[in-house]
Order: structure tokens, then sequence, then C-alpha cells
């Protein structure tokens, strides 16, 4: 009944993950959600390249996706700041409220 | 057998934590299914015997990212905002392109399957484990990617310290 994992179920898994983080991406309204979506889409990417490296047994994937984490952090630790920046000066975390550039 | 229950209950996991990160109303709820999402995610490296992925997930995914969210949260009280509208006024147009998106996606990987082929035999069992391998290949073949990997990291720092600094003029 139960068939053995191949590499499609965790390609479907990555496909699945990326396309919630991309909802979440576009739908919410808070940034710091939408940034968590970020994370999402970003898991998404290491899941397909572990897949692979598993795949071709190959350790480059691996080494690859412990890249995706490093610029992970660093978006992460960039954007909180941006996030701080603009809560003090707009007191809102709300992107449509954020409109300083809008004509 | 056990690998196939494995996996479906982490990707379960994995799928759930993600849908719910991106329905829940108050923030700190989104980050802690986010934590949920990122732990079943991490099980699936374990399964592909990506030990040192799976550390890193859970030291510094969980352990860090995510705790600076919650950091982040706290300071920026998102108790008001909470109380708002959680989406944009147009969100299914987005919604409906996302799923679309995906649904090509999958479309095509059903398409391209065959050509990924049977997965390539194990060689030999090395003496070494996963974390000694990717060591050695990290500090061989990709040494110059990890010094500025390095780099970025520091321009990282600097930067969130920069921006968040309260300007004193």
């Amino acid at each position: 009944m139960l068939h053995p994992i191949t590499i499609n179920h965790y390609l479907v898994l990555s496909v699945v993950l990326l396309a919630i983080g991309v909802i979440g991406m576009l739908v919410r309204r808070n940034v710091v959600v939408m940034m968590m979506s970020v994370e999402l889409i970003l898991n998404a990417v290491n899941v397909n390249l572990i897949a692979f490296s598993k795949h071709l047994q190959d350790l480059s994937g691996q080494i690859f996706a412990i890249f995706v984490v490093v610029v992970a952090v660093a978006e992460a630790a960039i954007g909180l700041g941006i996030l701080i920046a603009l809560f003090r000066n707009k007191e809102t975390v709300q992107v449509d409220e954020i409109d300083l550039l809008k004509w | 057998m056990l690998d196939t229950m494995f996996f479906y209950m982490f990707a379960l996991l994995a799928v759930a934590g993600a849908i719910l990160t991106i329905t829940m109303r108050s923030a700190v709820h989104c980050a802690i299914s986010l934590i949920a999402s990122l732990a079943g995610v991490a099980g699936l490296y374990l399964l592909q015997k990506a030990e040192f992925l799976f550390a890193v997930q859970l030291v510094l995914y969980i352990g860090g990212i995510m705790v600076l969210f919650l950091f982040v949260i706290m300071l920026v009280n998102l108790d008001s905002a909470a109380k708002e509208r959680q989406f944009h006024r147009r969100w299914a147009g987005g919604a409906v392109a996302a799923v679309l998106a995906g649904a090509s996606a999958l479309w095509l990987l059903s398409k391209g399957a065959p050509s990924f082929g049977s997965p390539v035999a194990q060689a030999a069992p090395s003496p070494d484990g996963n974390v000694e391998q990717l060591a050695d290949l990290l500090f061989r073949q990709y040494l110059v990617p990890f010094e500025l990997a390095s780099l970025l990291l520091l321009v990282a720092i600097v930067g969130s310290v920069l921006m968040a600094k309260k300007r004193t003029s």
C-alpha cells in the first residue's frame, strides 16, 4: 500500500511549500509574516537541493543548501533591521500603509 | 516502509505548519507554526542522511532566526496589527496567480520526471561521516565561496546594526 519514497515525492513537497510561501508573500499585509513566507520559500529550495544531492549521490547539493541558509540568515538580519527602522518612523507594519513613494 | 511513514509524517508537519504560518492572525502564532514547519523539513533532511544540515536547521533556523523573529515581534508590538485586516484587498488575485504557478510547476514536474533517471547507487560506504565529507568539500573545492559567505555575514551584521541604530542628531 505504501510506495517507497522517490525523488518525485520530495519535489512535489518542495513545490507545495514554495507555492504556500508565494501565496503568503502576495496575500498578507503584515511585513513580519511576509518575511516568514520568504523563509518558507528558501526552505522549499533547500528540500529540492537535498533531494537531488541524495538522488545523484553528490554532496555539492548540500554545500549549496548551506550557502542558501547563510543568505537566509543575512536576509533575516537586514530585513528585521529595516523593519525596526520602518516601525520607528511610520508606526506601522502593514505594507499597504507604507506608501511614501506612491504618487 | 518505515522511511515512507516518516516521510509522510514530516511532510504533513511541514505543509500544515506552512499553511498555518500564512493564515494565523497573530504574528507570534505565525512564528510558532513556522517553527513546526522548519522542524518537519529538518526531519526530512535527516531521512536523506544530511545530518549536518539537520543540525544547521535546528540550531541556526529554529534556534537563531526564529528567536530573532520572535524578538522583533515583541519589539514592534503587533497587538494593534493583529486586530486589523490580515489580507490585502485584492488578495484573491495573488493567491490564484501563485496557485497557477505551483500547478504549472507540478505539471512540468510530471512531464519531466522520467528524465531524472534511477537513483545513483551509493558508492562503497566511506569511513567518514556526512560532516567530514562536507568539510572536505567545503574547505577544498568551495573555499572561495565560503570566504565570500563570511564577508556577506559581516556586511549583514554591520548593516543591521546601522539600520536599527537610533539616529542621534
